[in-house]
């Protein structure tokens, strides 16, 4: 129905290139989350696609047609702002009816698209209010079903649930999850949160500094990630990253680090040495214990207990941080030496400029 | 006069002015503070309260001196066999009594007086200095009665001109200011901050000095005479702009965007989202204006000489002009081309303090 092509998508403001060139395929109805650090370009790439920003090379297409020259109110798509936008001095059905009016839609019609919305997002006992009287979440409701009268398209999520507080991030998230499957259209959603990005999409799309990094669907990205930076990002708490190299020694290998001893890298061929190599490794993906053997003498400095889970800030030899997450209740205590190793098959290696050096575990080795 | 000023305003607002910082004594702050706001209050409102009061009195007791706060009048009797009411005075007699009594005539040092309990009897004659005059507060309506009826049509006229300048040019300098301030404010396009200091910059050129060939322009458009002419000078002012501006740069751009995504056209943006949600702001453009359009002298005087387009503040001028002064009908005509300003501020009141204190303009 409404797929979304960008091709060499280029937007520069002045002589800084802010998004130097992306290519993009969403297929239709997918969910497709942008993710990256705060100024990677994801809001900048969402208002090219609104409309909002004017592209300076490159073209966007919706369903086969390049709607890189038509208005934002003509592409078919609707957006809802991270902070809202509501217009405050209108009532919410006053919000919901003002793009319908404005393209001279009949009363009824209005009126009929307006209570549907009302419905589906349970907000059509506020219709009268306006925004001022609404609380955070409401007033989120009412922007996505002002998007949702328009009828578009394409939705565009702009950071919508940054300015709401944890619990109440947590119930949008699940609803916009199940508006996405009810409405069953295209729906992008911009977000600097991974875990709105693991826990949404269909296919996150990781940006750095206005490129992409790597596309895929969010177990895809956390078990074979790309780069360093994709490993770090995806996942929390983040990858541990330790440098080093790697000693091929007749088909397996050992990860070796000054100060630490050598790591049996077990469950993965290595066919030839690597001299500078990072090893990350997740906080879950370690065996511990307290016994020496095979593994890094960790030293507890922090213990955070989650109750479900326990995680340990450690320190390595050569004031290396470590973090450790594990099931349950922890019984370490602060200042005891831990010894840790990844298990088997699940540790990433990348090469001197971050790159996955492949095969990547996971591929090879399920849980 | 001041006191009753200041008395009134305690009974009217009450436990407000009587807040004070210590919860129980009076701090020297307290002291310090209401000191200071007395004085203010005595300032600012001392003058107006006179020129109020003192319209209500009569020629004579304007002449009066030393004045009196409250406008007197001479109390006076009607007398069987005296053609014209008596002015009544107490009288010292002789014997230390105070008696009160019709005056007839006064003759040199002497007055004649007569009781006008029993006007029929004998005329008694005192002397003047030992007589008071009985006075009682007495507002002079016929002031403005006087002044309403006796220049006919002529002050309505007047009133119709003041309020036709005021009010239709109010409304073109809001519509243009505020559509100079929307450009200004929510557009980026090369030349805007040039345009903000030109607009800015005449703010350096004093009124008086653009007042010659701002004349040369209405009368080469043949608006001498015209209240157009008073209007068309004034619409478009660098503070209504600027203030105007300041404000809608507090208005989030995502606002206009998500406008522009649900199909508004640039005018109706600036209609539906951007007039509403600056009306702090207009409202404290529309005070200035008025204000400004409803006192303007110069500009009509220059430009209106007809006494058929004169406005209040002309005609008020020109009762100085004529051989006698009638300060009586002058405050009284001063007092009435005062009370619109107070109407307009007392209803545009809620939104000043709002607009001011949100477009950061002290």
């Amino acid at each position: 129905m409404s797929n979304l092509v960008l091709r060499h998508l280029r937007k520069s403001f002045g002589s800084v290139d802010v998004i130097p060139g992306v290519d993009l395929d969403i297929s239709d109805g997918e969910f497709v989350v942008f993710v990256g650090p705060s100024g990677c370009g994801k809001s900048t790439l969402l208002r090219l696609i609104a409309g909002l920003e004017d592209a300076t090379s490159g073209d966007i297409q919706i369903d086969g047609k390049s709607v890189v020259d038509v208005p934002a109110a003509d592409r078919g798509v609707a957006m809802v702002f991270q902070s809202y936008a509501l217009y405050p001095h209108m009532t919410v059905r006053e919000n919901l009816s003002f793009g319908l009016e404005n393209i001279r839609m009949p009363k009824a019609e209005i009126e009929q698209r307006v209570s549907h919305a009302a419905k589906l997002l349970q907000i059509d006992k506020l219709l009268e209010r306006r925004p001022k009287q609404l609380s955070g979440g409401q007033r989120q409701r009412v922007a996505i079903g002002r998007a949702i009268t328009r009828d578009p398209k394409i939705f565009l999520f702009d950071e919508p649930l940054s300015n709401l507080d944890a619990e109440l991030r947590v119930l949008m998230r699940v609803e916009i999850t199940k508006l996405h499957e009810r409405l069953g259209n295209t729906m992008i959603y911009v977000t600097h949160d991974q875990v709105e990005a693991m826990t949404m999409a269909d296919k996150i799309v990781v940006l750095r500094g206005g490129v992409i990094e790597q596309v895929g669907a969010p177990l895809d990205l956390y078990n074979n990630p790309k780069n360093t930076f994709v490993a770090g990002f995806i996942g929390s708490p983040r990858m541990n990253f330790v440098e080093g190299a790697v000693r091929a020694e007749g088909g397996s290998g050992a990860f070796v680090s000054p100060d630490l001893p050598s790591l049996d890298l077990a469950g993965r061929s290595i066919p030839a040495s690597i001299d500078q190599v990072t090893i990350g490794i997740r906080p879950e993906d370690f065996d511990v214990s307290t016994e020496p053997g095979n593994g890094w003498p960790a030293t507890v400095e922090v213990l955070e207990q989650h109750g479900a889970n326990s995680y340990l800030h450690c320190t390595l030899p050569g004031r290396r941080m470590l973090l450790i997450h594990q099931a349950g209740q922890s019984s370490a205590r602060r200042g005891d030496i831990l010894y840790v190793a990844p298990r088997e098959g699940l540790f990433h290696l990348f090469d001197g400029q971050g790159l996955a050096i492949r095969p990547s575990p996971r591929a090879q080795v399920l849980r | 006069m001041a006191d009753s000023s200041m008395t009134n305003q305690r009974q009217g607002l009450g436990s407000f002015l009587f807040a004070r910082r210590g919860r129980k004594r009076l701090a020297l702050s307290d002291i310090l503070t209401y000191a200071y706001l007395l004085l203010g209050v005595v300032i600012m409102f001392g003058p107006v309260a006179w020129v109020v009061l003192s319209s209500f009195k009569t020629p004579a007791s304007l002449q009066e001196f030393p004045p009196t706060v409250l406008p007197y009048a001479t109390e006076s009797v009607a007398l069987d066999g005296f053609n014209a009411p008596l002015p009544l005075y107490d009288v010292t007699m002789e014997d230390g009594e105070i008696r009160r009594m019709a005056q007839v005539r006064r003759v040199g040092l002497n007055a004649q007086m007569v009781d006008p309990e029993n006007p029929a009897a004998e005329r008694v004659t005192v002397p003047a200095a030992s007589t008071e005059p009985v006075r009682r507060v007495h507002f002079a309506v016929e002031n403005y009665t006087k002044l309403l009826s006796n220049s006919g049509s002529d002050i309505w006229r007047y009133v119709f001109n003041s309020l036709f300048i005021t009010v239709v040019a109010t409304a073109i300098t809001l519509i243009m200011n505020s559509m100079a301030a929307f450009a200004l404010s929510k557009y980026r396009f090369r030349g805007s901050n040039a345009a903000l200091m030109a607009i800015l910059a005449t703010l350096m050129i004093p009124a008086t000095v653009v007042l010659v060939p701002t004349y040369l322009i209405v009368a080469q458009l043949g608006l001498v005479n015209n209240l157009w002419g008073v209007i068309l000078p004034t619409v478009a002012t660098p503070t209504g702009v600027f203030l105007l501006r300041q404000y809608m740069l507090t208005i989030p751009d995502e606002l206009i965007e998500a406008a522009r995504m649900d199909h508004a056209s640039e005018w109706r943006i600036f209609w539906r989202i951007m007039l509403p949600l600056s009306a702090p702001a207009l409202a404290v453009v529309a005070i200035f204006s008025i204000l400004s359009r409803w006192n303007d002298f110069l500009l009509p005087l220059v430009v209106l000489s007809r006494r058929e387009s004169f406005t209040l503040q002309l005609a008020l001028a020109s009762y100085q002009g004529e051989n006698v002064i009638h300060y009586d009908q002058l405050l009284a005509m001063t007092t009435l081309t005062a009370l619109p300003l107070a109407g307009a501020f007392i209803f545009l009141q809620r939104y000043i303090t709002a607009g001011v204190a949100s477009t950061g303009i002290k």
